[in-house]
Protein backbone atom coordinates (compact mmCIF):
# COMPACT_ATOMS: atom_id res chain seq x y z
CA UNK A 1 0.00 0.00 0.00
CA UNK A 2 1.28 3.54 -1.07
CA UNK A 3 -0.32 6.85 0.38
CA UNK A 4 -1.08 9.44 -2.14
CA UNK A 5 -2.94 12.66 -2.70
CA UNK A 6 -5.99 12.02 -4.52
CA UNK A 7 -5.03 14.48 -7.26
CA UNK A 8 -2.94 11.74 -8.20
CA UNK A 9 -5.65 9.57 -8.96
CA UNK A 10 -9.02 11.38 -9.70
CA UNK A 11 -10.46 14.50 -10.57
CA UNK A 12 -13.28 16.79 -9.21
CA UNK A 13 -15.61 19.69 -10.05
CA UNK A 14 -17.84 21.83 -7.85
CA UNK A 15 -20.35 23.21 -8.14
CA UNK A 16 -23.02 25.59 -6.55
CA UNK A 17 -26.77 25.70 -4.65
CA UNK A 18 -27.30 28.32 -2.03
CA UNK A 19 -24.74 27.48 0.96
CA UNK A 20 -24.58 24.07 -0.40
CA UNK A 21 -21.82 23.01 -2.68
CA UNK A 22 -21.30 19.74 -4.18
CA UNK A 23 -17.80 18.01 -5.36
CA UNK A 24 -18.10 14.92 -7.91
CA UNK A 25 -14.88 13.03 -7.59
CA UNK A 26 -13.77 10.54 -10.61
CA UNK A 27 -10.55 8.24 -10.54
CA UNK A 28 -8.88 8.81 -13.81
CA UNK A 29 -9.28 4.55 -13.83
CA UNK A 30 -11.91 3.09 -13.49
CA UNK A 31 -9.95 0.32 -11.43
CA UNK A 32 -9.70 3.01 -8.34
CA UNK A 33 -13.25 3.66 -7.85
CA UNK A 34 -14.08 1.10 -5.44
CA UNK A 35 -10.55 2.27 -3.59
CA UNK A 36 -13.04 5.81 -3.61
CA UNK A 37 -15.67 4.03 -2.50
CA UNK A 38 -14.10 2.26 0.70
CA UNK A 39 -11.35 5.40 1.81
CA UNK A 40 -13.12 8.38 0.61
CA UNK A 41 -16.51 8.57 3.17
CA UNK A 42 -18.64 11.02 4.20
CA UNK A 43 -17.47 11.12 7.18
CA UNK A 44 -13.98 12.03 6.08
CA UNK A 45 -15.13 14.51 3.48
CA UNK A 46 -17.01 16.34 6.84
CA UNK A 47 -14.39 16.26 8.62
CA UNK A 48 -11.65 17.63 6.20
CA UNK A 49 -13.95 20.59 5.41
CA UNK A 50 -14.84 21.51 8.97
CA UNK A 51 -12.87 24.15 9.30
CA UNK A 52 -14.70 25.96 6.26
CA UNK A 53 -17.73 25.99 8.17
CA UNK A 54 -19.30 22.63 6.45
CA UNK A 55 -22.21 21.15 8.94
CA UNK A 56 -23.11 18.05 7.26
CA UNK A 57 -22.09 15.45 3.59
CA UNK A 58 -23.56 13.18 2.15
CA UNK A 59 -22.28 11.01 -0.15
CA UNK A 60 -24.27 9.53 -3.47
CA UNK A 61 -22.53 6.75 -5.73
CA UNK A 62 -22.66 6.73 -9.64
CA UNK A 63 -21.25 3.04 -10.26
CA UNK A 64 -22.27 3.51 -14.45
CA UNK A 65 -19.81 6.00 -14.67
CA UNK A 66 -17.35 5.19 -11.68
CA UNK A 67 -18.29 8.85 -9.89
CA UNK A 68 -18.60 10.34 -6.33
CA UNK A 69 -20.78 12.86 -5.69
CA UNK A 70 -20.59 14.77 -2.57
CA UNK A 71 -23.30 17.30 -1.48
CA UNK A 72 -21.72 19.61 1.36
CA UNK A 73 -24.21 21.75 3.67
CA UNK A 74 -22.72 25.12 4.81
CA UNK A 75 -20.24 25.14 2.16
CA UNK A 76 -20.56 28.73 1.21
CA UNK A 77 -20.21 31.29 4.04
CA UNK A 78 -24.22 31.56 3.90
CA UNK A 79 -24.77 31.54 0.31
CA UNK A 80 -23.54 32.72 -2.71
CA UNK A 81 -25.40 36.01 -2.79
CA UNK A 82 -24.37 36.71 0.70
CA UNK A 83 -21.10 35.48 1.46
CA UNK A 84 -17.75 37.61 1.83
CA UNK A 85 -15.67 34.80 0.72
CA UNK A 86 -13.11 35.63 -2.19
CA UNK A 87 -14.75 32.20 -3.91
CA UNK A 88 -18.56 32.58 -2.84
CA UNK A 89 -19.51 29.79 -5.38
CA UNK A 90 -17.01 27.71 -3.94
CA UNK A 91 -15.19 27.14 -7.35
CA UNK A 92 -11.95 26.36 -5.49
CA UNK A 93 -13.04 23.77 -3.19
CA UNK A 94 -12.87 20.80 -5.43
CA UNK A 95 -9.39 21.10 -5.70
CA UNK A 96 -9.25 21.33 -1.31
CA UNK A 97 -11.19 17.69 -1.59
CA UNK A 98 -8.31 16.33 -3.76
CA UNK A 99 -5.72 17.12 -1.21
CA UNK A 100 -6.93 14.57 0.73
CA UNK A 101 -4.67 11.39 1.43
CA UNK A 102 -5.65 7.60 -0.11
CA UNK A 103 -3.76 3.96 0.09
CA UNK A 104 -3.39 2.46 -3.48
CA UNK B 1 -35.26 25.41 -40.65
CA UNK B 2 -31.78 23.53 -41.00
CA UNK B 3 -31.56 20.48 -42.21
CA UNK B 4 -32.35 16.94 -40.93
CA UNK B 5 -35.49 18.14 -39.18
CA UNK B 6 -39.21 18.05 -41.12
CA UNK B 7 -41.51 20.51 -38.94
CA UNK B 8 -45.62 20.28 -39.05
CA UNK B 9 -45.45 17.55 -41.82
CA UNK B 10 -48.52 15.69 -40.40
CA UNK B 11 -47.18 11.91 -39.73
CA UNK B 12 -43.73 12.32 -41.04
CA UNK B 13 -41.25 11.30 -38.39
CA UNK B 14 -38.98 13.76 -37.69
CA UNK B 15 -35.71 13.69 -38.21
CA UNK B 16 -32.61 13.96 -36.01
CA UNK B 17 -32.32 17.40 -34.04
CA UNK B 18 -29.07 19.11 -33.62
CA UNK B 19 -28.52 21.85 -30.91
CA UNK B 20 -25.94 23.83 -29.72
CA UNK B 21 -24.71 25.52 -26.23
CA UNK B 22 -24.68 29.21 -27.14
CA UNK B 23 -23.70 30.64 -23.48
CA UNK B 24 -23.46 29.21 -19.69
CA UNK B 25 -23.79 32.57 -18.33
CA UNK B 26 -24.17 36.34 -18.16
CA UNK B 27 -20.43 37.05 -19.28
CA UNK B 28 -19.84 34.10 -21.44
CA UNK B 29 -17.97 34.64 -24.95
CA UNK B 30 -19.93 35.37 -27.71
CA UNK B 31 -17.91 34.73 -30.99
CA UNK B 32 -17.93 30.54 -30.20
CA UNK B 33 -21.70 30.79 -30.30
CA UNK B 34 -21.45 33.18 -33.98
CA UNK B 35 -19.03 29.61 -34.74
CA UNK B 36 -22.14 27.02 -34.01
CA UNK B 37 -24.67 28.91 -35.63
CA UNK B 38 -22.92 29.07 -38.92
CA UNK B 39 -21.20 25.96 -39.06
CA UNK B 40 -22.84 23.98 -36.75
CA UNK B 41 -26.02 22.82 -38.97
CA UNK B 42 -28.46 23.89 -36.12
CA UNK B 43 -31.65 23.82 -35.68
CA UNK B 44 -31.50 25.73 -32.40
CA UNK B 45 -28.95 27.69 -30.49
CA UNK B 46 -29.18 28.13 -26.46
CA UNK B 47 -28.31 30.88 -24.78
CA UNK B 48 -28.03 30.54 -20.92
CA UNK B 49 -27.44 34.00 -19.13
CA UNK B 50 -29.36 34.13 -16.43
CA UNK B 51 -28.02 33.10 -12.60
CA UNK B 52 -29.78 33.56 -9.29
CA UNK B 53 -29.58 37.34 -8.51
CA UNK B 54 -29.15 38.32 -12.32
CA UNK B 55 -32.85 38.19 -12.09
CA UNK B 56 -33.33 40.49 -9.17
CA UNK B 57 -30.39 43.28 -10.57
CA UNK B 58 -32.71 43.51 -13.50
CA UNK B 59 -35.83 43.86 -11.76
CA UNK B 60 -34.58 46.89 -10.35
CA UNK B 61 -33.46 48.04 -13.85
CA UNK B 62 -37.12 47.48 -14.94
CA UNK B 63 -38.32 49.33 -11.74
CA UNK B 64 -36.12 52.86 -13.35
CA UNK B 65 -37.07 51.73 -16.70
CA UNK B 66 -40.16 49.63 -17.96
CA UNK B 67 -38.53 49.12 -21.33
CA UNK B 68 -35.61 47.84 -19.75
CA UNK B 69 -35.04 45.31 -17.04
CA UNK B 70 -33.91 42.04 -19.90
CA UNK B 71 -29.87 40.72 -19.92
CA UNK B 72 -27.37 43.27 -19.99
CA UNK B 73 -25.81 41.43 -23.11
CA UNK B 74 -28.88 41.07 -24.80
CA UNK B 75 -28.14 43.95 -27.70
CA UNK B 76 -24.71 42.23 -28.37
CA UNK B 77 -25.50 38.47 -28.89
CA UNK B 78 -28.07 39.28 -30.81
CA UNK B 79 -26.80 42.00 -33.29
CA UNK B 80 -24.13 39.52 -33.43
CA UNK B 81 -26.24 35.93 -33.81
CA UNK B 82 -29.07 37.38 -35.56
CA UNK B 83 -27.81 37.52 -39.16
CA UNK B 84 -25.79 34.47 -39.21
CA UNK B 85 -29.40 32.09 -37.95
CA UNK B 86 -30.92 34.67 -40.94
CA UNK B 87 -28.90 32.69 -43.09
CA UNK B 88 -28.89 28.92 -41.44
CA UNK B 89 -32.04 29.21 -40.25
CA UNK B 90 -30.95 28.67 -36.56
CA UNK B 91 -33.31 29.12 -34.03
CA UNK B 92 -32.04 30.77 -31.00
CA UNK B 93 -33.76 30.45 -27.53
CA UNK B 94 -32.57 32.28 -24.75
CA UNK B 95 -33.44 33.24 -21.16
CA UNK B 96 -32.47 36.68 -21.87
CA UNK B 97 -35.72 37.97 -21.18
CA UNK B 98 -34.62 38.45 -17.40
CA UNK B 99 -36.85 40.32 -15.54
CA UNK B 100 -38.79 41.82 -18.97
CA UNK B 101 -39.22 39.33 -21.81
CA UNK B 102 -41.95 41.16 -23.07
CA UNK B 103 -39.69 44.43 -23.48
CA UNK B 104 -36.83 41.92 -24.32
CA UNK B 105 -38.20 40.72 -27.24
CA UNK B 106 -39.40 44.07 -28.34
CA UNK B 107 -35.55 45.20 -28.22
CA UNK B 108 -34.61 42.19 -30.64
CA UNK B 109 -37.22 43.11 -33.09
CA UNK B 110 -35.56 46.80 -33.39
CA UNK B 111 -32.23 45.28 -33.76
CA UNK B 112 -33.42 42.90 -36.29
CA UNK B 113 -34.94 45.75 -38.35
CA UNK B 114 -31.76 48.10 -38.06
CA UNK B 115 -30.26 44.90 -39.40
CA UNK B 116 -32.32 44.88 -42.17
CA UNK B 117 -33.95 41.23 -40.94
CA UNK B 118 -37.34 40.19 -40.76
CA UNK B 119 -38.09 37.99 -37.77
CA UNK B 120 -40.55 37.09 -35.37
CA UNK B 121 -40.35 36.64 -31.56
CA UNK B 122 -41.96 34.85 -28.89
CA UNK B 123 -41.70 35.78 -25.39
CA UNK B 124 -42.91 33.55 -22.31
CA UNK B 125 -44.44 35.33 -19.62
CA UNK B 126 -45.72 34.70 -16.00
CA UNK B 127 -42.77 33.70 -14.07
CA UNK B 128 -42.50 36.74 -12.35
CA UNK B 129 -44.70 35.99 -8.89
CA UNK B 130 -43.26 38.95 -6.65
CA UNK B 131 -47.47 39.83 -5.32
CA UNK B 132 -48.25 36.02 -5.26
CA UNK B 133 -45.14 35.89 -2.43
CA UNK B 134 -45.67 39.19 -0.64
CA UNK B 135 -49.03 37.93 -0.69
CA UNK B 136 -47.93 34.98 1.64
CA UNK B 137 -48.90 32.42 -1.16
CA UNK B 138 -45.49 30.82 -0.72
CA UNK B 139 -44.73 27.36 0.57
CA UNK B 140 -43.05 27.85 3.34
CA UNK B 141 -44.05 31.28 4.13
CA UNK B 142 -40.69 33.45 3.88
CA UNK B 143 -39.23 34.90 7.06
CA UNK B 144 -40.66 38.35 8.18
CA UNK B 145 -37.30 40.04 7.85
CA UNK B 146 -36.96 38.62 4.05
CA UNK B 147 -40.82 39.67 2.91
CA UNK B 148 -40.25 43.16 4.14
CA UNK B 149 -37.28 43.31 2.10
CA UNK B 150 -38.48 41.35 -1.37
CA UNK B 151 -37.17 42.92 -4.35
CA UNK B 152 -37.75 39.67 -6.60
CA UNK B 153 -39.55 36.64 -7.24
CA UNK B 154 -39.44 34.18 -10.23
CA UNK B 155 -40.54 31.18 -10.38
CA UNK B 156 -38.56 28.37 -12.76
CA UNK B 157 -40.96 27.23 -15.23
CA UNK B 158 -40.33 24.47 -17.20
CA UNK B 159 -40.24 22.76 -20.74
CA UNK B 160 -43.75 22.15 -20.43
CA UNK B 161 -44.40 26.14 -20.91
CA UNK B 162 -41.63 26.94 -22.50
CA UNK B 163 -42.64 24.53 -25.73
CA UNK B 164 -45.98 26.70 -26.17
CA UNK B 165 -43.51 29.69 -27.10
CA UNK B 166 -40.82 27.14 -29.05
CA UNK B 167 -44.39 26.08 -30.99
CA UNK B 168 -45.06 28.93 -32.22
CA UNK B 169 -42.29 28.85 -34.70
CA UNK B 170 -40.81 32.41 -33.69
CA UNK B 171 -37.32 32.98 -34.75
CA UNK B 172 -36.21 33.87 -31.53
CA UNK B 173 -38.06 32.23 -28.68
CA UNK B 174 -37.55 34.36 -24.79
CA UNK B 175 -38.22 33.80 -21.54
CA UNK B 176 -37.01 34.82 -17.83
CA UNK B 177 -37.20 32.30 -15.10
CA UNK B 178 -37.38 28.54 -16.64
CA UNK B 179 -35.12 26.12 -15.65
CA UNK B 180 -31.97 26.01 -17.53
CA UNK B 181 -32.55 22.57 -18.58
CA UNK B 182 -35.80 23.29 -20.41
CA UNK B 183 -34.20 25.97 -22.53
CA UNK B 184 -32.81 22.60 -24.33
CA UNK B 185 -35.63 20.21 -23.47
CA UNK B 186 -38.80 22.55 -25.32
CA UNK B 187 -36.86 22.54 -28.23
CA UNK B 188 -36.24 18.74 -28.22
CA UNK B 189 -39.90 17.71 -27.04
CA UNK B 190 -41.48 20.34 -29.53
CA UNK B 191 -39.10 18.71 -32.10
CA UNK B 192 -39.82 15.10 -32.07
CA UNK B 193 -43.52 15.49 -30.23
CA UNK B 194 -42.93 14.31 -27.55
CA UNK B 195 -45.63 13.48 -24.98
CA UNK B 196 -45.70 15.23 -21.78
CA UNK B 197 -45.60 12.50 -19.58
CA UNK B 198 -43.19 9.99 -21.47
CA UNK B 199 -40.97 11.01 -18.32
CA UNK B 200 -38.23 8.84 -19.36
CA UNK B 201 -38.07 11.15 -22.91
CA UNK B 202 -38.59 14.70 -20.41
CA UNK B 203 -35.84 13.16 -18.52
CA UNK B 204 -33.24 12.47 -21.45
CA UNK B 205 -34.17 15.96 -22.70
CA UNK B 206 -33.13 17.13 -18.94
CA UNK B 207 -29.96 15.32 -18.69
CA UNK B 208 -29.48 16.95 -22.85
CA UNK B 209 -29.91 20.49 -20.96
CA UNK B 210 -27.66 19.71 -17.83
CA UNK B 211 -24.98 18.98 -19.78
CA UNK B 212 -25.17 21.63 -22.31
CA UNK B 213 -26.10 24.82 -20.46
CA UNK B 214 -22.90 25.48 -19.10
CA UNK B 215 -21.52 25.87 -22.95
CA UNK B 216 -17.79 25.68 -22.37
CA UNK B 217 -17.90 23.54 -19.24
CA UNK B 218 -18.51 20.37 -21.36
CA UNK B 219 -15.81 20.87 -23.95
CA UNK B 220 -12.92 21.79 -21.77
CA UNK B 221 -13.69 24.84 -19.75
CA UNK B 222 -13.45 24.62 -16.04
CA UNK B 223 -11.86 21.15 -16.56
CA UNK B 224 -8.56 21.57 -17.93
CA UNK B 225 -4.80 21.22 -15.80
CA UNK B 226 -1.48 21.12 -16.57
CA UNK B 227 -0.71 17.79 -16.94
CA UNK B 228 -3.02 15.42 -16.25
CA UNK B 229 -6.14 17.26 -17.48
CA UNK B 230 -4.43 18.60 -20.69
CA UNK B 231 -6.94 20.11 -23.19
CA UNK B 232 -5.94 21.10 -26.22
CA UNK B 233 -6.03 25.03 -28.02
CA UNK B 234 -7.72 26.78 -24.87
CA UNK B 235 -8.34 29.77 -26.05
CA UNK B 236 -9.64 28.85 -29.20
CA UNK B 237 -12.61 27.07 -26.92
CA UNK B 238 -15.49 25.56 -28.92
CA UNK B 239 -18.80 25.58 -27.93
CA UNK B 240 -21.21 22.66 -27.75
CA UNK B 241 -23.68 20.86 -29.96
CA UNK B 242 -25.64 17.84 -29.50
CA UNK B 243 -26.94 15.05 -32.25
CA UNK B 244 -30.56 14.73 -30.55
CA UNK B 245 -32.16 11.01 -31.44
CA UNK B 246 -36.24 10.68 -31.36
CA UNK B 247 -35.64 8.49 -28.14
CA UNK B 248 -33.43 11.13 -26.70
CA UNK B 249 -30.31 9.61 -26.57
CA UNK B 250 -27.70 12.10 -27.98
CA UNK B 251 -24.49 12.75 -29.10
CA UNK B 252 -22.19 15.45 -27.44
CA UNK B 253 -19.68 17.05 -29.84
CA UNK B 254 -18.16 20.13 -31.00
CA UNK B 255 -17.33 21.69 -34.48
CA UNK B 256 -14.28 20.42 -36.28
CA UNK B 257 -11.32 22.90 -35.79
CA UNK B 258 -12.32 24.33 -32.93
CA UNK B 259 -9.65 24.08 -29.40
CA UNK B 260 -11.26 22.04 -25.81
CA UNK B 261 -12.33 18.47 -26.50
CA UNK B 262 -15.15 16.16 -25.32
CA UNK B 263 -14.29 13.51 -23.48
CA UNK B 264 -16.10 11.00 -20.80
CA UNK B 265 -14.16 12.46 -17.68
CA UNK B 266 -15.28 16.39 -18.80
CA UNK B 267 -18.80 14.55 -19.44
CA UNK B 268 -18.89 13.16 -15.88
CA UNK B 269 -18.02 16.29 -14.32
CA UNK B 270 -20.53 17.88 -15.85
CA UNK B 271 -23.37 14.99 -15.62
CA UNK B 272 -22.67 15.47 -11.67
CA UNK B 273 -22.41 19.45 -11.92
CA UNK B 274 -24.55 21.24 -9.88
CA UNK B 275 -26.94 18.70 -8.32
CA UNK B 276 -27.80 16.65 -5.20
CA UNK B 277 -29.11 13.39 -5.43
CA UNK B 278 -28.50 11.93 -9.25
CA UNK B 279 -31.44 9.05 -8.76
CA UNK B 280 -34.14 12.06 -7.98
CA UNK B 281 -32.99 15.43 -10.04
CA UNK B 282 -36.28 17.53 -9.60
CA UNK B 283 -37.19 19.92 -12.09
CA UNK B 284 -40.87 21.20 -12.88
CA UNK B 285 -41.20 18.67 -16.04
CA UNK B 286 -39.92 15.49 -14.15
CA UNK B 287 -37.82 13.93 -11.28
CA UNK B 288 -35.04 12.42 -12.94
CA UNK B 289 -32.88 9.97 -12.62
CA UNK B 290 -29.19 10.54 -13.70
CA UNK B 291 -27.47 6.91 -12.40
CA UNK B 292 -29.25 5.38 -14.72
CA UNK B 293 -27.23 7.26 -17.52
CA UNK B 294 -24.75 5.01 -19.42
CA UNK B 295 -21.87 7.07 -21.23
CA UNK B 296 -19.54 6.07 -24.12
CA UNK B 297 -17.10 7.27 -26.53
CA UNK B 298 -17.09 6.03 -30.36
CA UNK B 299 -14.97 8.38 -31.61
CA UNK B 300 -12.40 10.94 -30.70
CA UNK B 301 -15.07 14.34 -29.32
CA UNK B 302 -18.20 12.44 -29.55
CA UNK B 303 -20.03 11.18 -26.29
CA UNK B 304 -22.85 9.37 -26.45
CA UNK B 305 -25.63 9.82 -23.87
CA UNK B 306 -28.32 7.77 -22.94
CA UNK B 307 -30.55 5.71 -20.31
CA UNK B 308 -31.89 8.19 -18.24
CA UNK B 309 -34.80 7.40 -16.36
CA UNK B 310 -37.82 9.69 -15.42
CA UNK B 311 -40.85 9.85 -12.75
CA UNK B 312 -43.60 12.64 -12.53
CA UNK B 313 -42.38 15.69 -11.55
CA UNK B 314 -43.55 17.91 -8.20
CA UNK B 315 -46.98 19.73 -7.70
CA UNK B 316 -45.22 22.73 -6.98
CA UNK B 317 -42.94 25.18 -8.99
CA UNK B 318 -39.79 26.11 -7.04
CA UNK B 319 -39.27 30.35 -6.56
CA UNK B 320 -36.44 31.89 -6.08
CA UNK B 321 -37.03 35.33 -4.06
CA UNK B 322 -34.41 38.32 -3.68
CA UNK B 323 -34.36 40.60 -1.14
CA UNK B 324 -32.00 43.24 -0.06
CA UNK B 325 -29.28 42.00 2.22
CA UNK B 326 -27.36 45.61 2.91
CA UNK B 327 -23.94 46.65 0.84
CA UNK B 328 -20.56 44.23 1.21
CA UNK B 329 -17.46 46.73 0.87
CA UNK B 330 -13.84 45.76 0.05
CA UNK B 331 -10.55 46.80 0.20
CA UNK B 332 -7.20 44.82 -0.83
CA UNK B 333 -3.53 46.09 -0.54
CA UNK B 334 -0.12 43.90 -0.97
CA UNK B 335 2.75 43.38 0.55
CA UNK B 336 6.38 41.46 -0.85
CA UNK B 337 9.74 40.32 0.65
CA UNK B 338 10.72 38.77 4.01
CA UNK B 339 7.85 39.25 6.41
CA UNK B 340 5.35 39.82 3.77
CA UNK B 341 2.27 38.04 5.69
CA UNK B 342 3.48 39.31 8.83
CA UNK B 343 2.94 42.56 8.18
CA UNK B 344 -0.70 41.96 6.09
CA UNK B 345 -1.65 40.65 8.96
CA UNK B 346 -0.93 43.69 10.79
CA UNK B 347 -2.26 45.87 8.02
CA UNK B 348 -5.62 43.47 8.55
CA UNK B 349 -5.86 43.79 12.25
CA UNK B 350 -5.08 47.71 12.03
CA UNK B 351 -8.05 48.11 9.89
CA UNK B 352 -10.69 46.16 11.46
CA UNK B 353 -9.07 48.17 15.22
CA UNK B 354 -9.86 51.30 12.82
CA UNK B 355 -13.18 50.42 11.88
CA UNK B 356 -13.93 49.99 15.67
CA UNK B 357 -12.32 52.87 16.93
CA UNK B 358 -14.43 55.21 14.51
CA UNK B 359 -17.67 53.65 14.43
CA UNK B 360 -18.01 51.92 11.49
CA UNK B 361 -21.08 49.43 12.11
CA UNK B 362 -20.11 45.61 10.27
CA UNK B 363 -22.27 42.84 10.55
CA UNK B 364 -19.33 40.34 9.73
CA UNK B 365 -15.81 41.38 8.89
CA UNK B 366 -13.37 38.74 7.10
CA UNK B 367 -9.66 38.90 6.72
CA UNK B 368 -7.99 36.88 4.19
CA UNK B 369 -4.28 36.86 2.91
CA UNK B 370 -4.45 35.85 -0.90
CA UNK B 371 -1.50 33.25 -1.56
CA UNK B 372 -2.27 31.85 2.10
CA UNK B 373 -6.07 31.36 3.28
CA UNK B 374 -8.50 33.16 0.98
CA UNK B 375 -9.67 30.36 -0.67
CA UNK B 376 -9.61 27.24 1.64
CA UNK B 377 -8.64 29.00 5.35
CA UNK B 378 -6.78 26.97 7.34
CA UNK B 379 -6.76 23.74 5.25
CA UNK B 380 -3.57 25.27 3.76
CA UNK B 381 -0.89 24.31 4.51
CA UNK B 382 2.01 26.49 5.99
CA UNK B 383 4.71 28.30 4.36
CA UNK B 384 6.25 31.36 3.64
CA UNK B 385 5.02 33.17 0.46
CA UNK B 386 7.31 35.89 -0.86
CA UNK B 387 4.30 38.11 -2.11
CA UNK B 388 1.20 38.51 -0.13
CA UNK B 389 -1.95 40.57 -0.61
CA UNK B 390 -4.26 41.18 2.33
CA UNK B 391 -8.44 41.28 1.71
CA UNK B 392 -10.75 42.83 3.68
CA UNK B 393 -14.48 42.32 3.42
CA UNK B 394 -17.39 43.43 5.22
CA UNK B 395 -20.67 43.03 5.33
CA UNK B 396 -23.01 46.45 6.54
CA UNK B 397 -26.51 47.54 6.26
CA UNK B 398 -25.57 51.47 4.62
CA UNK B 399 -23.23 51.88 1.38
CA UNK B 400 -21.61 54.45 3.60
CA UNK B 401 -19.95 51.65 6.07
CA UNK B 402 -18.78 49.51 3.14
CA UNK B 403 -17.46 52.37 1.62
CA UNK B 404 -15.37 52.74 4.62
CA UNK B 405 -13.53 49.19 5.00
CA UNK B 406 -11.94 50.77 1.55
CA UNK B 407 -11.15 53.92 2.87
CA UNK B 408 -9.26 52.42 5.54
CA UNK B 409 -7.58 49.89 3.84
CA UNK B 410 -6.50 52.86 1.36
CA UNK B 411 -5.29 55.07 4.33
CA UNK B 412 -2.27 51.94 5.33
CA UNK B 413 -0.86 53.32 2.11
CA UNK B 414 0.24 56.35 4.60
CA UNK B 415 -0.52 54.84 7.84
CA UNK B 416 -0.13 51.36 7.94
CA UNK B 417 2.73 48.49 7.87
CA UNK B 418 6.11 49.02 5.40
CA UNK B 419 5.95 48.72 1.53
CA UNK B 420 2.64 48.23 1.21
CA UNK B 421 1.06 48.91 -2.08
CA UNK B 422 -1.35 48.49 -4.96
CA UNK B 423 -4.43 49.49 -3.34
CA UNK B 424 -7.97 48.56 -4.56
CA UNK B 425 -11.24 48.97 -3.18
CA UNK B 426 -15.11 48.32 -4.12
CA UNK B 427 -18.72 48.44 -3.10
CA UNK B 428 -21.39 46.39 -4.47
CA UNK B 429 -24.77 45.91 -3.19
CA UNK B 430 -25.85 42.51 -1.88
CA UNK B 431 -29.39 40.73 -2.82
CA UNK B 432 -30.12 37.56 -0.80
CA UNK B 433 -31.64 34.75 -2.21
CA UNK B 434 -34.29 32.57 -0.42
CA UNK B 435 -36.07 29.27 -1.94
CA UNK B 436 -39.80 28.77 -1.37
CA UNK B 437 -42.48 26.99 -3.60
CA UNK B 438 -45.53 27.67 -5.17
CA UNK B 439 -48.40 25.09 -6.60
CA UNK B 440 -48.29 24.98 -9.87
CA UNK B 441 -52.15 25.89 -10.42
CA UNK B 442 -51.41 29.01 -8.79
CA UNK B 443 -49.80 30.27 -12.09
CA UNK B 444 -51.77 28.72 -14.62
CA UNK B 445 -53.83 31.81 -15.50
CA UNK B 446 -50.69 34.37 -15.67
CA UNK B 447 -48.69 32.12 -17.98
CA UNK B 448 -49.03 32.94 -21.50
CA UNK B 449 -46.95 33.66 -24.68
CA UNK B 450 -47.17 36.96 -27.24
CA UNK B 451 -45.42 37.30 -30.41
CA UNK B 452 -43.32 40.67 -31.62
CA UNK B 453 -42.70 40.88 -35.48
CA UNK B 454 -39.80 43.24 -37.30
CA UNK B 455 -40.30 43.44 -41.07
CA UNK B 456 -36.49 44.60 -42.28
CA UNK B 457 -37.68 45.15 -45.65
Amino acid sequence: MVARKLHEIAHARSGDKGDVSNLSLIPFDASHYPTLVAQVTAARVADHFAPLGVTAVERYEMPRVHALNFVLRGALGGGVTVSLRLDPHGKSLSYALLELDVEI
Amino acid sequence: MAQGAVKGMGNAMPGPMRIGGGAGFAGDRVDPAVALVEHGALDYVVLECLAERTIALAQQERRRDPALGYGVSLDARMAALLPVAAKTGCRIVTNLGAANPSAAAQRIAVVARAQGHSITVAALLGDDVLDLVRDGQGEPTLPPEIMARLVSANAYLGARELRRAVATGADVVISGRVTDSALFLAPAAHHFGWPETDWDLQARGIVLGHLLECAGQITGGYYMDAGLKAVPEPARLGFPLAEVSPDGSFTVTKLPGTGGAVTLPIVIEQLFYEIGNPAAYLTPDVTANFTAVALAQPAPDRVHVTGARGTPPPDSYKVVACYDHGFIGEGEISYAGTGAAERARLAGEIVRERLRLTGVPCQRLRLDLLGINALHGDLAPAGRPYEVRLRVAASTESEGAAAAVGDEVEALLTNGPAGGGGARRHVRPVLGVAATFLRKALLADRIRVIEVSADGR
